[in-house]
């Protein structure tokens, strides 16, 4: 039997009276890419808050590399990392400077080689010297990518990671995180509302609604039990509640 | 309309209304009362004042350093990175404490050489025993900037006036411009519990008698050990209740 990475048991997450994430269990396993969906408030973000350490369950437990998160998460945090679309990295600072600033925080070796490396395969090397309040929204969108890189993660947390990415772009963002993901076993959770990207990258869904899991299995399964075409068309019968 | 319904929410946007004047009001109108007691000797105050707002500005600037700092960091949309990272808060802390020393030697330094230039006033002259009232003016500085982080993370963006705001309340009890002596009696017993009261009086100490006033170095170096542990205390009680109400993502987002 193979051994998860991330094993999330009854988690909970209660907001005064909104229950948004309600006794939710799910794992993670090697190499895998976890993809995570549902209609906005679903429960997504809060549980990738939670996996990080950001926000605190209500109740449940999390293991990450069998460790209790609560108990070691500074040990978890340095082979763990994210990148969200509404999170950015300093403003004021070059984009070479804002790696540093995080090679030096998950304590980096070799960081200008790993720093070259990662903005020669996100394509920014020609920026490395432009102010991040400069740069695009796309150009933001790699550079948080390769922070989130930095540290060889074994987990990769993505919330949203081509949100703001044109096609172009967004498909090399894809094509690269598969063959990280291949040559490093890393294991993803991810989370989009591009149900084409979630199909094409993930090897099993969850899909969320009110906080609760509707269902789970690889897309094909997902899509089949719901008895439509895609993941589109699932996406929007459970986004227009006829789900019973 | 749209004011008077932002206004009846915020309680920090409430405060900023009667804050400022009601400062002003206070420091000023103590000052006046000071300087019609000594008419006569108006030109010792220059050294007085100048001292004043220079020491005064070093603990500004320390509370800033903390305070501002931290806040760059939510208007850049960077503290989850952050927060997401191996760092702790107690580094997070430690470094925007770092940062704040860099400031303030800075703007010491830049305060110190311009009173020189402009009014021939060395703030050396006071001497040696500069030396532990300004580390204690960095400790309350950060003290107050920790607690201004604190009430941030806590209360979001419409506190952010804080962090400006904060260190200024200190100010009519800190016996910054005027001594402890001409504040009413509630004030005065305030002001015993202030460290920057005992600062500035000692500085007032040195430069009218020359004795080093040791007992108000020792309260204060009392008062902040109390304060920058009640800070760090404060900040690690309203870090756990941040993440558990989930407003530590929302003001990093």
């Amino acid at each position: 039997m193979r051994e998860s990475v991330v094993a999330v048991e009854g988690l909970t997450k209660v907001f005064k009276s909104l229950r948004a994430v309600d006794n939710v269990s799910f794992s993670i396993f090697p190499g895998e890419i976890l993809g995570l969906l549902g209609p906005n408030g679903a429960g997504k973000t809060t549980i990738i808050h939670v996996l990080l350490g950001l926000t605190t369950p209500t109740s449940g437990n999390i293991q990450i590399f069998g460790l209790d998160l609560n108990k070691r998460r500074a040990d978890i945090v340095q082979d763990v990392n994210f990148s969200s679309s509404y999170v950015s990295m300093p403003n004021s600072l070059t984009v070479k400077e804002s790696l540093k600033v995080f090679a030096r925080l998950y304590n980096i070796k070799n960081r200008e080689k790993k720093i070259q490396e990662l903005l020669e395969a996100f394509e920014i090397a020609d920026i490395k010297d432009k102010l991040v309040r400069h740069l695009s929204s796309g150009q933001q969108s790699r550079l948080n990518l390769a922070k989130a890189l930095i540290n060889d993660p074994k987990v990769l947390f993505l919330d949203e990671p081509t949100a703001s990415l044109d096609p172009d772009i967004a498909d090399k963002t894809r094509t690269l995180l598969k063959s990280i993901k291949k040559e490093r076993n890393i294991s993803v959770l991810y989370t989009s509302h591009n149900m084409k990207e979630m199909e094409e990258m993930s090897d099993r869904i969850i899909f969320l609604h009110k906080g609760q899991i509707i269902a789970e299995g690889k897309p094909k399964e997902v899509i089949h039990r719901f008895g439509r075409a895609n993941l589109e068309e699932v996406f929007l019968k459970v986004a227009r509640e006829e789900v019973a | 309309m749209r004011h008077i319904y932002l206004y009846r929410r915020s309680l920090p946007r409430l405060m900023e209304v009667v804050y400022w004047p009601l400062l002003d009001l206070l420091v000023w109108g103590f000052i006046t009362v000071y300087l019609a007691q000594y008419r006569e000797n108006l030109p010792g105050f220059v050294t007085f004042f100048i001292g004043a707002l220079i020491l005064w500005d070093i603990l500004f600037r320390s509370h800033q350093g903390i305070s501002v700092s931290f806040l760059e960091d939510v208007w850049a949309k960077n503290l989850l990175n952050l927060f997401a990272s191996p760092l702790s808060y107690t580094e997070y802390i430690f470094s925007l404490m770092l940062v704040s020393v860099v400031k303030l030697v800075t703007v010491a330094t830049i305060m110190a050489v311009l009173a020189w230039i402009l009014y021939s006033f060395n703030i050396f002259l006071i001497g040696i025993s500069l030396i532990p009232f300004v580390l204690n003016l960095i400790v309350m500085g950060w003290a107050i900037g920790i607690i201004t982080t604190a009430l941030i993370l806590r209360f979001g963006q419409e506190a952010e006036v804080l962090a400006w705001a904060l260190g200024f309340l200190f100010m009519p009890v800190s016996a910054v411009f005027y001594p402890v002596s001409v504040l009413p009696l509630f004030l005065k017993t305030l002001a015993r519990f202030v460290p920057a009261s005992h600062v500035f009086e000692g500085m007032r100490g040195v430069l009218s008698s020359g004795v080093f006033p040791l007992e108000e170095l020792l309260w204060s170096s009392g008062l902040n050990a109390v304060y920058i542990l009640a800070a760090f205390l404060f900040f690690r009680w309203n870090f756990v209740v941040v993440k558990r109400k989930g407003l530590l993502v929302r003001i990093g987002e």
